[in-house]
């Protein structure tokens, strides 16, 4: 059932192209209701026990034998945590574009087309299945920002494009060298992942599918294509981008790499580490001086990927399930950000420099926005409470006993994560240093928010707030996900 | 009844904030919501002390449920006599707050926000596992932030925003601390911590499991101490830790100050007794000496500091921290190594520190009201010269704040006298000499308050204004505060039946 | 020797099929439709010309058993059996989408050109005989020469047809020298016949005999250096002929080119593997194909004109297939087959596409494709399909034959030797992504100039172009739908 997810996106993708131009509402509805039932999908298949947290094939037909590729989907307990991701994100995106009345139909298609290759990235167990789905998510994000983004937006779109063809492209390279030596019979992740590859071969396999996907991750210094990009992209493309897309860079990175090639990772993992914690640090660092509110929520994004990478390096059940949380948590958290930043209050207040913001009191203005960030700032910090607590936790718990000098600075990382955080909250709503108004006062009129972002925003922070204060619900599906033959080639490297 | 009753005393004003919110009522409704929304912790902790057993020590009311297992994680709620005496202080301080608002803080977002702190308060006070616990620390900052931020005087953005920073400093070393605790012993819950640490497995474990960083078992226990006292630290503050108060105090709107000083301060303190003494008081032994000093120039220098202070606010300011500093002086005391025989005197240093607390929660909050009081009849201004003879043009404040800052001078008879005389007699026989120097803070204590009568009450009257009195509703205001004063210098039995037993268990736990 | 002249018929009757059809079209138009419109003799043409194709495609769709005629100068068997067929599909569709050009008045003599030429590839795809080889190579040639001038009214067709041909007879000159030095080496005029003598000896002279042979070819194909016609036809010409030559022209090219390579060469291919180069024809095949990529991809960057684009991206693409039939394995093969045919489509769609705008805009440049998406929805999406095809991109066929060439590459030899080759391959087409989004971004991101109209192509265009999208988009999700045609069609002997 749970392939119905990717289809019913690709039917939606197709309905809602033939709509015509000028029935936006048609449009926006017919997306909704894609977006929608893809979500009760995910969790009727959960609900119906045919989703759990041990591996279980979805499909499995062969499809082009002549490579030995067969249509094959499967999901365990981290494929469902993306997938719910993946609904939620998708629905929010969906609420927070209602206002796009320039092509709408063609918008809201290729929305639904990059929703429905994510779907198909995280449910497929075949290498060339994954990768014809991976690289199918990337010409409607390029078309999503060249035509609807803002600033910069043809360099933007050709950037992020470029970057991605070119990480699938290295690891297109892999995955035809792995297959070959492992006697060109098969395509699929399970039993490719078994094979023992040689380790010289593993020594540069590793890393360059490893970086071929994690440049999608945002892994520093492959992260440049994203503050551009996502500063460049409409709204709901950003909250896309840094909620999900960049996600499938990290599942692809463990999911594909880290599996097929354990020696590899055995001997990258400290040099990875380093660049994981790098970027957190890089990415928090630049974050705090930045002028544009979208410059620090695209900043801040590259930091808390940072994180994920380095709780996949930790090799540790509650490293890498704390991993897995995080990009579940960041996932919701950037959607958020991003659906304030711009469209809350780009699309109203026409700016997004912070002196500008500053002088408009947006606090008065926009009280419900200013709530949201406060709540999504606070998530963000990784206050407890919120997902991004347990998730970071538990990478802090797996990365102390591999890297405790690591630990130490991704600790720092945190506290400038508050610091950059509550500077942009500051400037951006509660003006600088203005005189505080009076009850009653109102500041600058500006158009109320509307109903859709509401149940989007209200969507959102509930589902942070649930994971952050039951985060079971996730950790029981994450957990024994590790447990498979797949998962457990994982350690092969290391000799545990 | 098994109703879960400390989750309804916390999660009733969340609640109660969160209705405030979303009802549509003008300022006066609000107002009067607000205050029935404040009370009902008070109610429930009313309850609460009708069915506290007296006599025994140990955790009542528990409510224990697992909640992450794969981290060990368990939701636990519980309070002995120190937690009940902590949730009565959040419960009672706050509702005097919300009255005491003046016209401009008078909106529905600040009662909310003052519910939700209220929330954060009780949350810290009866969670047993760090994890939850440090939820609602870390989530009680934010409604300080922003009743700081938004309501505050002229340098408020500073000051909250220093005040965020520091306390999250302090959290964080203190929760990288936790999780090498964790990765050490595989659990977050604050009472098997102490377990371990009373039967010597915690260094072992600690030696065992953390044995990556090269360092020696003692070194990589004083680490985690570190980071621990670190976050307590600067939440109390002890001094040098303390930088962020006069700023944070004297620039938060006077409401808020009450409860910051009244009730967000004693978390430190709190934490102090339910955390670093169970769980690391070998530790706390190693470093005896530089702690009492610490605890001695917080006393001295906060008095010194005080006395030279022209803002009002921060002179109260200054004298929380010099408060605080005796409560910190008796605790180092109790940790003194030694033999039995001292046993007396410890439980009497401790259960001064806990009743100092709670006694100077009420004082310092009545005496911010005050200082409100004075600051709203001058128009904002609050300069110690801004006031002159008050005692002429408004007798009954002059009274009833006189009475207030001699109880925090310590003058028998009210409520101030008996923590700090408990402490003082405990801490002398345990660490003479620094008793000695901080009876130096009590005599600068009396000169700074004195100074504040002398130049505010007495005097010629400033003749740019027309003084008005306490009015009929600002009176009943503070008096149950005063009462209280009285009740508990008179009977400090009341409170020391619920705290003795306690403080019994919690020393036995403790070997020296 | 007994000739059976009726087989020999049975054999060629396809041919000539083809041969009559382009007869009649030639005679009708010649004789009662001199004073007719335009419109009315394409239409006429094109009925002639479809019906007769389509008939040599039924005649081809018998299943008979292989022939092999006139010791080896007619072979037939599955595999170029369906070549044809595709070949003349690929003519009918060309012959359609030359519905609206007004280029020409001589149309009988455009469509029967068109068949000759069409001839010369069904010959070129069913021939073992040196010299037949090369007889069909100079008639595919020629009328395509012809073709490429066809444009009366435009300096630079004349200019693109005289560099063509020019070059074309030079490279034909140096094969002809090529092909009889192999005779003289081996005194043997098949090809089967000639690796046998060859027997993997390499002399310095049968070196000679290889460059040069391979300097037609590489002409024909269109790889580079022996590129430098391609850009200028391919603009120059008119849209159709540059269209058929991208797209049947290449099909027969790599056909025989790999079949004179693997078959005709067998046991001399040396080795292009890792820093295990090994004299022969492989390492030869691998620096024209590595050129070949490098040099369009990086080409095609600067143009601004869309023909000369896809004249660079030809290029690059030839290059891809020649990494094909280096390879030399069984797969390998059957991934050029597939690989050349889907290009083909895509390529003859993408040129139709083309075709279009330029009639409707009178320019080929970039910005002429300026908001076409809003103009021409349908032809805009059809684009799309075709350009994303050729840049790669899943789930369209230019994906699968690409992967599925880079995986036979990487399969053949001995533990990865052609990853290089590969990794080239796939890095030079990263690249080529950013001039393909080029030409996207004019039709979807670009807003149309303010007196652009809609476009309206006729209906048979529209038809075959969308039938076309759809064929390179099913191809693309079900490759077996054409992989198990060339598995269950017998192959060559020696293949």
């Amino acid at each position: 059932m749970l392939a119905w997810t990717i289809y019913l996106s690709f039917i939606g993708a197709a309905l809602v192209a033939l709509v015509p131009s000028e029935k936006a509402v048609l449009a926006r509805i017919t997306a909704l209701a894609t977006a929608v039932l893809g979500f009760i999908v995910t969790l009727l298949a959960i609900a119906q026990g045919q989703a759990t947290a041990t591996l279980r094939d979805v499909v499995s037909v062969p499809w082009i034998s002549a490579i030995g590729a067969n249509y094959h989907l499967a999901a365990d307990g981290i494929s469902i945590t993306l997938l719910l991701l993946t609904g939620i994100a998708a629905i929010a995106g969906v609420l927070f574009s209602w206002n796009v009345t320039r092509r709408v139909n063609q918008f809201f298609a290729l929305y639904l087309t990059l929703i429905g290759g994510v779907y198909g990235v995280f449910l497929s167990f075949d290498l060339f299945l994954l990768f014809v789905f991976y690289e199918i998510a990337i010409i409607p994000k390029y078309f999503l920002i060249a035509i609807w983004g803002s600033t910069n937006k043809e360099y933007g779109a050709m950037k992020l494009a470029l970057y991605s063809f070119v990480g699938s492209a290295m690891v297109m390279i892999g995955l035809i060298a792995a297959y070959v030596l492992a006697g060109a019979k098969t395509f699929d992740l399970i039993q490719l992942a078994q094979h023992p590859f040689a380790h010289s071969f593993q020594h540069w396999a590793f890393p360059l599918v490893f970086v071929g996907f994690a440049i999608l991750a945002g892994l520093w210094p492959f992260h440049t294509w994203a503050p551009t990009g996502h500063v460049a992209a409409p709204t709901a493309a950003s909250m896309l981008l840094a909620g999900v897309v960049m996600k499938l860079g990290a599942y692809g990175a463990l999911r594909v790499a880290m599996t097929l090639f354990p020696d590899g990772l055995n001997a990258w993992r400290d040099e990875i580490g380093l660049l994981a914690v790098i970027g957190i640090l890089y990415g928090a660092g630049v974050a705090l001086v930045q002028k544009d509110f979208k410059f620090v929520i695209g900043y801040s994004s590259v930091s808390h990927m940072g994180f994920v990478l380095l709780g996949m390096m930790t090799l540790s059940v509650v490293g890498l399930s704390g991993a897995v949380l995080q990009m579940f948590s960041h996932g919701i958290i950037a959607g958020l950000l991003f659906a304030v930043v711009g469209r809350m209050v780009y699309d109203r207040a026409h700016t997004r420099e912070l002196t500008a913001l500053e002088t408009m009191n947006l606090s008065r203005a926009l009280p419900f926005a200013a709530v949201t960030f406060v709540l999504a700032s606070v998530a963000s910090m990784g206050l407890p409470g919120f997902s991004g607590f347990v998730a970071e936790l538990q990478v802090l718990l797996g990365a102390w006993k591999v890297f405790p000098v690591y630990t130490v600075l991704a600790g720092i990382g945190i506290l400038v994560g508050v610091a950059y955080t509550l500077r942009v909250l500051v400037k951006a709503f509660f003006g600088g240093v203005t005189p505080a108004l009076n009850p009653g006062e109102k500041g600058h009129a500006l158009a109320a928010i509307t109903i859709p972002e509401r149940i989007g925003a209200v969507m959102l922070l509930a589902t942070t707030l649930l994971i952050g204060v039951y985060p079971r619900l996730l950790l029981d599906l994450i957990r024994p996900s590790f447990d498979s033959p797949l998962m457990q080639t994982l350690w092969k490297g290391t000799g545990q | 009844m098994n109703l879960p009753l400390l989750t309804i005393l916390t999660g009733a004003p969340i609640l109660c904030g969160i209705m405030l919110l979303l009802l549509r009522t003008d300022q006066r409704v609000a107002r009067k919501l607000a205050i029935a929304f404040s009370f009902i912790p008070l109610a429930l902790v009313a309850y609460l002390w009708r069915n506290f057993d007296n006599t025994s020590g140990s955790l009542q009311f528990i409510e224990k449920y697992p909640w992450i297992p794969s981290l060990r994680v368990d939701y636990f709620l519980a309070i002995d006599g120190l937690g009940l005496l902590m949730v009565t202080l959040s419960a009672a301080v706050i509702p005097f707050a919300v009255i005491a608002t003046t016209h401009a803080q008078q909106s529905k977002l600040y009662y909310a926000l003052m519910l939700f702190l209220q929330a954060g308060l009780l949350g810290t006070f009866t969670a047993l596992n760090f994890f939850h616990w440090f939820i609602f620390w870390e989530l009680s900052l934010v409604p300080a932030f922003f009743l700081i931020k938004l309501w505050g005087g002229e340098k408020r953005s500073a000051a909250a925003l220093q005040f965020f920073i520091y306390t999250m400093v302090g959290s964080i070393a203190m929760l990288v601390a936790f999780v090498g605790l964790f990765i050490a012993t595989n659990t977050f819950d604050f009472i098997q911590l102490s377990e371990l640490a009373r039967n010597g497995q915690l260094a072992q474990l600690v030696t065992a499991n953390l044995s990556g960083l090269g360092l020696s078992s003692d070194a990589l226990s004083m680490l985690l101490f570190a980071g621990v006292f670190l976050g307590f630290a600067v939440k109390v503050p002890l001094i040098p830790f303390h930088t962020w108060l006069p700023l944070t105090y004297s620039e938060a709107p006077t409401t808020t100050s009450m409860v910051l000083t009244g009730v967000m301060s004693k978390m430190g303190v709190y934490g102090f007794i339910r955390v670093l003494l169970p769980i690391f008081p070998e530790q706390m032994r190693a470093v005896l000496t530089p702690l009492l000093w610490l605890a001695v120039a917080t006393i001295i220098f906060s008095a010194y500091a005080a006395f030279v202070q022209k803002d009002l606010k921060r002179i109260v300011a200054y004298s929380s921290i010099n408060h605080l500093g005796y409560c910190l002086l008796g605790l180092f005391a109790v940790v003194k190594a030694g033999d039995a025989s001292l046993l007396n005197e410890r439980a009497a240093a401790l259960n001064g520190v806990i009743l100092q607390m709670f006694n100077h929660g009420i004082t310092a909050s009545a005496l911010f009201c005050f200082v409100g009081f004075l600051e709203h009849r001058n128009h904002g201004a609050r300069g110690i010269e801004d006031f002159g003879g008050m005692r002429k043009v408004a007798p009954v404040l002059c009274g009833l704040m006189g009475i207030t800052m001699f109880s925090s001078l310590g003058l028998p008879g009210l409520n101030g006298f008996v923590g700090e005389f408990m402490i003082f007699k405990g801490t002398f026989s345990l660490s003479a000499w620094a008793a000695a120097i901080a009876t130096i803070g009590l005599l600068a204590t009396a000169i700074f308050l004195l100074t504040v009568i002398q130049k505010v009450f007495s005097g010629p009257v400033k003749e740019n204004h027309a003084w008005v009195d306490l009015t009929i509703a600002e009176r009943l205001t503070v008096a149950p505060m005063i009462a209280l004063m009285f009740v508990l210098g008179i009977a400090p039995h009341l409170l020391l039946q619920v705290i003795n037993p306690t403080v019994t268990q919690m020393l036995a736990a403790v070997k020296f | 020797m007994n000739v059976d002249y009726g087989q020999i018929f049975l054999g060629l009757l396809p041919e000539t099929i083809v041969v009559v059809t382009a007869f009649i079209a030639l005679a009708v138009d010649l004789l009662f439709l001199r004073e007719a419109p335009n419109r009315e003799r394409f239409g006429f043409a094109l009925l002639v010309v479809a019906l007769g194709c389509i008939a040599a495609i039924v005649s081809l769709a018998q299943t008979s058993p292989p022939l092999r005629l006139l010791d080896g100068m007619l072979v037939l068997d599955g595999t170029a059996r369906f070549i044809k067929q595709v070949i003349l599909v690929l003519t009918i569709i060309t012959a359609v989408t030359s519905l609206e050009s007004n280029f020409t008045k001589h149309i009988g003599e455009y469509f029967a050109l068109l068949l000759l030429a069409a001839i010369g590839m069904m010959l070129l795809v069913s021939s073992d005989n040196l010299l037949l080889i090369f007889v069909a190579l100079e008639l595919t040639s020629l009328p395509l020469y012809v073709l490429t001038a066809f444009n009366k009214s435009s300096v630079q067709s004349s200019e693109a047809a005289l560099k063509y041909f020019l070059f074309g007879s030079m490279s034909a000159a140096f094969t002809l020298f090529g092909l009889s030095l192999l005779y003289g080496i081996s005194n043997e005029i098949t090809l089967g016949g000639i690796a046998a003598k060859l027997g993997g000896k390499l002399e310095p002279i049968f070196y000679v005999a290889l460059v040069t042979t391979v300097i037609g070819f590489a002409f024909k194909i269109a790889a580079a250096p022996f590129h430098l016609w391609a850009p200028d036809a391919y603009q120059g010409a008119p849209t159709p002929v540059a269209a058929f030559i991208a797209s049947g022209s290449k099909v027969a090219s790599f056909f025989v080119l790999a079949r004179i390579m693997m078959a005709g060469f067998a046991g001399t291919e040396g080795s292009a593997a890792w820093r295990e180069i090994l004299p022969g024809w492989v390492p030869l095949l691998a620096a024209l194909a590595i050129a070949s990529m490098v040099l369009g991809n990086i080409a095609a960057i600067a143009q601004s004109s869309v023909k000369r684009l896809l004249a660079y991206s030809a290029i690059a693409h030839a290059g891809y297939a020649l990494l094909a039939i280096l390879s030399n394995t069984q797969q390998a093969f059957g991934s050029l087959l597939y690989y050349v045919v889907t290009y083909a489509i895509t390529a003859l769609g993408a040129f139709a596409v083309v075709g279009v705008v330029e009639n409707a805009s009178n320019g080929e440049a970039l910005r002429d494709f300026a908001g076409l998406s809003r103009r021409a929805p349908v032809l805009s999406f059809c684009m799309l399909v075709f350009v994303l095809s050729l840049a790669g991109i899943p789930p369209l066929a230019g994906f699968f034959g690409k992967f599925y060439v880079f995986t036979a590459a990487a399969r053949s030899g001995t533990s990865l030797g052609l990853l290089w080759l590969v990794i080239a391959a796939i890095a030079t087409s990263a690249i080529s992504l950013y001039y393909y989004l080029q030409v996207l971004k004019q039709v979807y991101v670009v807003s149309a100039a303010d007196n652009a109209s809609p476009i309206r192509a006729s209906w048979p265009v529209q038809i075959s172009i969308v039938l076309l999208a759809i064929a390179v988009i099913a191809l693309g999700c079900a490759p077996d739908l054409l992989l198990q045609k060339f598995t269950a069609l017998q192959t060559f002997a020696g293949l």
